[in-house]
């Protein structure tokens, strides 16, 4: 026992732990604005007429928090501390990891400063000016340099599961962050892109979809192939399944842009190729759900009793629902339907509420006290509390949109026996009011949960240190192992 | 798309696919030396990794989503630039003009292509053209009385029209109310009718070069006081402003009333009234005087034909009559 921990490395937790923290805290504020921008849908005097936080800047700050600040810290975070476990080696560079923080830090709140103040490149989920962009791109670098420097120096032979998503994702958003964001700077704050017309549109959504993609689905999955096997105690399902769907995920996902752009003047043939992708790569996404529930054999019990758990596994639940909803909406007939209305905000928000969210806050849950040297969180009733909050939340929020989204483009397609429409676009809005109403309390619930996250999260911190940081790691890793 | 770049997606297509369905392929074999069921024998911090089988309702659900693929990809364009053995297209993609887009339908149609729009819109035209057609022989002002017409006519109206002209075609700024019986190029059937078949393209040039800023400001003043509606003006500013007024009354006449009021084309509002365009705070006029204003209506003859032009002619010319 003492061989095994002394060989334990020295791990980097400091770094684990400020961007977990950070997580709760970008997690707080960016899903605040999106329940800012729901109630201005329902009571637009909201805006206060001021321009700096009518919706149409408040939204770009929602979005680029959520994703980039709150995700992308869990997975700065998560990675950081998984793939120095996994590959039993400390961090590459302690100095460049430290910089990865305050760098991202530094694009965040430059992020929060210039949207509102009407900056932007109008590409979504891209809308940061191009100096931005480029401490984006330093940043990410080295990111990539600690994440890989770290898996070359491991000293176990395989590489894990968890690592080759998290690789993937580090990866393929440098190159799809650098491919969109080239643009000619005028100014220091304003850009043209260098794409025109409709290759700038199937290059913004080649970003976009893999920003769902790789950001959002490969590096949540790298999260989820540590965390819910170490959290249920139990070994991962299948490893031949885990092959498949990573090889068929990143294969698939990077065509599957175009299915943005049905009935647009992108040619037929972008428009059908994007559409076989993506239905085709619903069944290599159902390979994670299925490893990652499957794992859960032989320990369903721990349901009961464990509320992390339970955010994993409605986590895994979400995944599988907006990974079938995604293809067939991209099919062309049912995006017919649904393409412009609440339907797609729902499913983005199935995806990102209801995976990518619950995902990282179980994950969150079971790493904070673990960095911190605290033997589980402060309050565990807290903790079932806050799933509660978040599952009746995402539902009610998905449900209403789901209402809403068919509802509009039902509408949108009724016809008279002249051959005109039925509802003028003004009377689809107002039928809308009740659903937007009740997405907006479902976003309140949400936010409600994660400020019992950032309570419970700065209690443990604050309490008495259960044992001492670097003991309790090697302990536990003993204990598990 | 030339051969090259043809050949160059199709082959990167094909390529992804085959190699996902190789991958699904190899991996329902267990390659892997450990018995089905047991652990890999690796162990990350803790964490085995079992050999477990793929799930067969899952690999075949795989298979079944390969089969489609290849089939859609044979039936529908998705490789370059292969047609796919349907002849479908969405439409006539390429075309730059109204024209073209008129040729390649024809043609289309002659050669039996399935372009879907071209197909929808010839099935929408035989189905719906003789509903608009029966009312193209009935006078506009007849036609303002009758309750099919103008449900229809507002029908097409709230779908073309309202985006600029409002759902209840009250206007807003830089777009005409409708219902106030004040019009800038006349209000009779045959002159709305025109207005949107033909569209309009009203230019009020900006002053600032010729008259100054101090020019455009006494300006401003001098057609406040034009108004009958008894706004406040300062007087000097208004008389110093007034022999400057000859270049505007070109347009808007010299008693500043418009062109309808002088049987003029140029779409010039009237200036003595409380009807502003762009808005009549003095800022709103000193600014329309500095820069000038754009304001244009697009033709819809072409986009709509005439059947339908002459049915929201008959409703918009009933909103500014006395029911």
């Amino acid at each position: 026992m003492s061989a095994t921990s002394s060989t334990t490395p020295n791990y980097n937790f400091d770094i684990v732990k400020k961007f977990a923290v950070m997580a709760v805290v970008w997690g707080l504020i960016g899903m605040s604005a999106g329940v800012l921008i729901a109630a201005q849908l329902v009571w637009p005097e909201l805006n206060f007429d001021t321009p700096w936080i009518t919706y149409s800047r408040i939204r770009p700050v929602h979005t680029n928090a959520v994703i980039f600040a709150f995700g992308g810290c869990a997975l700065f975070a998560t990675s950081y501390y998984v793939v120095q476990r996994t590959c039993k080696a400390a961090l590459f560079s302690n100095k460049l990891a430290n910089f990865t923080f305050w760098g991202w830090q530094a694009v965040i709140v430059l992020a929060i400063i210039t949207l509102p103040l009407g900056l932007t490149s109008t590409k979504e989920y891209a809308e940061l000016e191009w100096p931005i962009d480029v401490l984006i791109a330093i940043v990410w670098v080295a990111y990539a340099i600690v994440f890989f420097g770290t898996i070359v120096k491991r000293t176990v032979s395989h590489i894990y599961v968890a690592n080759w998503f998290y690789g993937a994702f580090i990866i393929t958003i440098a190159v799809l962050h650098i491919g969109n964001s080239m643009a000619i700077p005028v100014s220091l704050t304003k850009s043209y892109s260098i794409y025109s017309g409709a290759v700038d549109a199937m290059m913004q959504w080649w970003y976009g979809h893999n920003a769902v993609g790789f950001f959002l689905t490969a590096g949540f999955l790298g999260m989820m192939y540590y965390f819910v096997p170490k959290q249920a105690e139990r070994p991962v399902y299948s490893y031949r399944l885990s092959v498949v769907h990573f090889w068929a995920l990143c294969a698939l996902y990077i065509w599957a842009g175009p299915h943005h752009l049905h009935y647009t003047a992108l040619p037929d043939w972008t428009q059908s190729l994007g559409m076989v992708m993506s239905v085709v790569l619903f069944v290599p996404s159902w390979g994670g759900m299925i490893n990652g529930i499957m794992t859960l054999s032989g320990a369903w019990h721990k349901l009961r009793t464990d509320p992390i758990l339970r955010f994993m596994i409605v986590s895994l639940s979400f995944y599988g629902m907006s990974t079938f909803e995604g293809p067939m909406m991209a099919i062309k007939s049912v995006n017919a339907l649904s393409h412009y209305t609440d339907w797609t905000v729902g499913h983005v928000h199935s995806g990102a509420l209801g995976w990518v969210a619950m995902i990282s806050i179980g994950s969150l849950y079971h790493l904070i006290p673990k960095v911190f040297g605290r033997e589980r969180m402060y309050s565990i009733k807290l903790i079932n509390i806050h799933f509660w909050l978040a599952t009746i939340g995402v539902v009610l929020y998905i449900v209403a949109l789901w209402i809403s989204g068919v509802m509009q483009g039902m509408m949108w397609r009724q016809i008279n026996a002249d051959g005109t429409l039925t509802y003028s676009f003004v009377e689809v809005v107002a039928r809308t009011y009740p659903f937007h109403f009740i997405r907006w309390v479902g976003g309140l619930c949400v936010v409600s949960g994660m400020i019992l996250m950032l309570y419970n999260t700065i209690k443990t911190i604050r309490s008495d240190k259960t044992a001492d940081e670097g003991l309790s790691s090697a302990k536990l890793s003993q204990a598990n192992a | 798309m030339s051969t090259f770049w043809s050949l160059w997606i199709s082959i990167f297509s094909i390529i992804t696919l085959a190699f996902v369905f190789v991958c699904l392929y190899l991996n329902m074999k267990n390659y892997t030396g450990v018995k089905e069921g047991e652990s890999m024998g690796h162990e990350f911090d803790g964490i085995e990794e079992l050999n477990n089988p793929l799930p067969g309702w899952w690999t075949k659900m795989f298979w079944v989503t390969a089969i489609w693929s290849v089939y859609y990809l044979l039936a529908y364009p998705g490789l370059g630039n292969y047609d796919g053995f349907l002849n479908w297209k969405s439409s006539n993609q390429g075309v730059t003009s109204l024209a073209e887009s008129k040729a390649a339908t024809e043609q289309g149609l002659a050669d039996g292509l399935h372009v879907a729009y071209d197909r929808e819109v010839q099935a929408a035209d035989e189905q719906f053209g003789p509903i608009f057609e029966q009312f193209s022989s009935q006078e506009i002002a007849a036609l303002a009385h009758n309750e099919e017409a103008l449900e229809i006519g507002q029908r097409l109206f709230l779908q073309n029209c309202s985006q600029c002209h409002g759902s209840d075609a009250r206007g807003g700024t830089g777009f005409p109310n409708l219902t106030d019986n004040d019009w800038l190029y006349g209000g009779t059937p045959d002159k709305i009718k025109e207005t949107i078949m033909l569209g309009r393209n009203a230019q009020m040039p900006a002053q600032v070069a010729a008259l100054g800023e101090q020019g455009v400001k006494q300006m401003a003043q001098y057609i406040l006081s034009l108004s009958e509606t008894g706004r406040e003006f300062d007087a000097s500013m208004a008389a110093a402003a007034k022999p400057k007024f000859a270049v505007c009354s070109a347009c808007h006449g010299a008693d500043g009333k418009g062109s309808v009021a002088h049987n003029l084309p140029f779409g010039a509002p009237n200036l003595t009234d409380d009807i502003w365009l762009y808005g009549g705070s003095v800022r709103a006029i000193e600014e329309t005087l500095t820069h000038g204003r754009n304001g244009v209506m697009p033709a819809w003859k072409d986009i709509l034909g005439e059947d339908k032009v002459h049915l929201i002619s008959a409703y918009v010319y009933s909103l500014s009559q006395d029911k």
